[in-house]
């Protein structure tokens, strides 16, 4: 734990299905390695936050939401700019160009929330990608599915969070991109996987939807800078 | 305390803990609690009492028409893989890898089907049998269902189509409880728009290259399928600015090249556009209006 102010309390699955805790706690993500989260106890009111270091993703108002957005696309490019400039050596020609794109597709996404937010965007995450091993095809794969699958389910999830028209809909076109991502890099993986379970209910037919707490709790381990979470 | 460890553990043996997760979902919540009780034929009636519980007792007039028109539109597209599969004779698609995959998105085309069917409970249209259909498109694909390069070509229309009439729909849907299922329908979608695509190249030979995102045309045109009789399907595809920011060099980053920008955002298209490019495969007096 690096955050003294920390409170541990217990968690049981009651209390994660509880709606009273969810809205009325905030959250706390320090990534450096593990996640380390605290959820403060459930009576915790919004005006005893205080500033804190890190950065804030507030989800009172759409801007948090595209911060939210942007700091995953922030983890998205740094990721494939890795992976551009020196992939692993079994990556085919096709395969090297493809990353290419994708790269410029994240650079893209990731500019355009900066600049859509403009004075209200939240600062530049620092990376961790000590777990992945970047010369090693099967670990370059498994995380890039790991973070386009993660960001479909968070795109899913977040739209229902978004009040303006034009921000959803550019939330939708850049969501459809990153399926079209994970479809791609599922098939490198095993072709075929596209779209199976348990990605993709086969009863319902449906992708995930995650909300931004499990989006930011799988996210930490590959983010350096605290990320808190107030309002969600 | 690590609540990644926390989630996993509950995973095991909640598979739906994520879902649960979200108390703005509450209504999902008693869906899936219920779903563990009733049998899964029954789960899209079920689907169905929860978005009557969402809205009580009167769904906005405007959310059914936007998913009846789903409906109409995944009723076109299960008819269009179920032909082939299941027709007399079948469409050739080569047995393992190809024949898995269209019989995996034909079953996700029924299975939103009948979960649109359950939610619009009474209000649903009516269904679209596969002989109000015409896949042939009045004669512009003669070999639709006996060319299996031709029937690829469709389905990629099909697919492409579909995620950007999902997406047109957006406004009507903001903020709405619906807007989460129809986003978990697009992203599939979407899915299965990019390995039909990857089939093309496969088909190919590597020869001529379909990416898996919607990227220019040879000729720098918006229709990078190489079938000019679905022009229509790519209409405004290659737009570069979002939201009032252009994205061509956005912030210096010269590698987003005008084809990066037309490829890292998908474009929505309106209901009529749709509504146009869905009547070219369905019989007369059968179109949508």
């Amino acid at each position: 734990m690096e955050n003294s102010n920390q409170q541990h309390v217990v968690l049981n699955e009651s209390d994660i299905l509880s709606a009273k805790l969810q809205r009325r706690s905030f959250l706390q993500y320090a990534g450096a390695g593990a996640a380390v989260v605290a959820l403060t106890a459930a009576g915790c009111k919004k005006d005893r936050v205080t500033p804190m270091s890190g950065v804030t993703l507030d989800f009172k108002d759409d801007f948090g939401v595209l911060n939210y957005a942007y700091a995953l696309e922030q983890l998205e490019a740094a990721f494939y700019i890795q992976v551009a400039s020196a992939p692993p050596s079994s990556f085919s020609a096709a395969e090297k160009a493809y990353f290419q794109d994708i790269q410029f597709h994240e650079i893209a996404h990731r500019e355009f929330f900066k600049n859509a937010l403009g004075n209200a965007a939240i600062g530049s995450l620092s990376v961790d990608f000590s777990s992945i091993d970047f010369t090693s095809r099967t670990s370059v794969l498994g995380a890039a599915m790991a973070f386009e699958d993660l960001g479909v389910g968070a795109y899913n999830g977040a739209g229902v969070r978004l009040k303006n028209t034009t921000y959803l809909l550019a939330a939708g076109k850049i969501v459809s991109v990153e399926a079209r991502h994970a479809a791609y890099i599922r098939d490198l993986i095993s072709n075929g996987t596209f779209a199976t379970a348990p990605q993709v209910s086969s009863s319902t037919g449906l992708d995930m939807a995650l909300t931004p707490d499990v989006v930011l709790a799988a996210a930490g381990k590959y983010i350096k800078t605290k990320i808190n979470v107030i309002n969600l | 305390m690590n609540i990644v460890n926390i989630l996993e553990e509950i995973e095991k043996v909640d598979g739906e803990i994520y879902e649960r997760l979200n108390p703005r979902r509450a209504a999902m919540r008693d869906f899936f609690n219920m779903g563990k009780k009733i049998t899964l034929a029954a789960m899209p009636l079920a689907l169905g009492s929860v978005f009557q519980k969402a809205y009580g007792q009167s769904t906005p007039q405007a959310v059914t028409d936007v998913l009846n028109f789903a409906l109409a539109l995944e009723y076109l597209e299960y008819n269009f893989y179920n032909h082939a599969l299941a027709g007399t004779p079948a469409t050739p698609i080569p047995a393992g890898a190809p024949l898995a995959a269209i019989t995996l998105i034909r079953d996700h085309e029924l299975a939103h089907v009948n979960l649109l069917k359950g939610a619009l409970g009474s209000a649903a249209r009516a269904p679209i049998p596969y002989s109000d259909t015409d896949f042939t498109a009045g004669g512009t694909f003669p070999t639709v269902f006996s060319d299996y390069g031709t029937f690829l070509a469709v389905a990629q229309g099909f697919e492409d189509t579909g995620v950007r009439a999902y997406k047109g729909q957006a406004g009507v849907l903001v903020g709405n409880t619906v807007l989460t299922t129809a986003l978990q329908i697009h992203s599939v979608e979407a899915r299965h728009a990019a390995h039909i695509r990857a089939m093309r190249t496969a088909l190919s030979g590597g020869t001529t290259v379909y990416k898996p995102w919607v990227s220019l045309g040879s000729a720098g045109q918006a229709n990078d399928s190489g079938v000019s009789q679905v022009d229509a399907v790519y209409a405004g595809e290659d737009t570069t600015v979002q939201a009032g920011v252009n994205i061509v060099g956005i912030n210096g980053n010269v590698g987003v090249t005008k084809a990066a920008a037309v490829e890292c955002f998908d474009e929505p298209l309106d209901k009529a556009s749709v509504i146009t490019i869905a009547n070219l495969f369905l019989q007369p007096g059968k179109k949508l209006s």
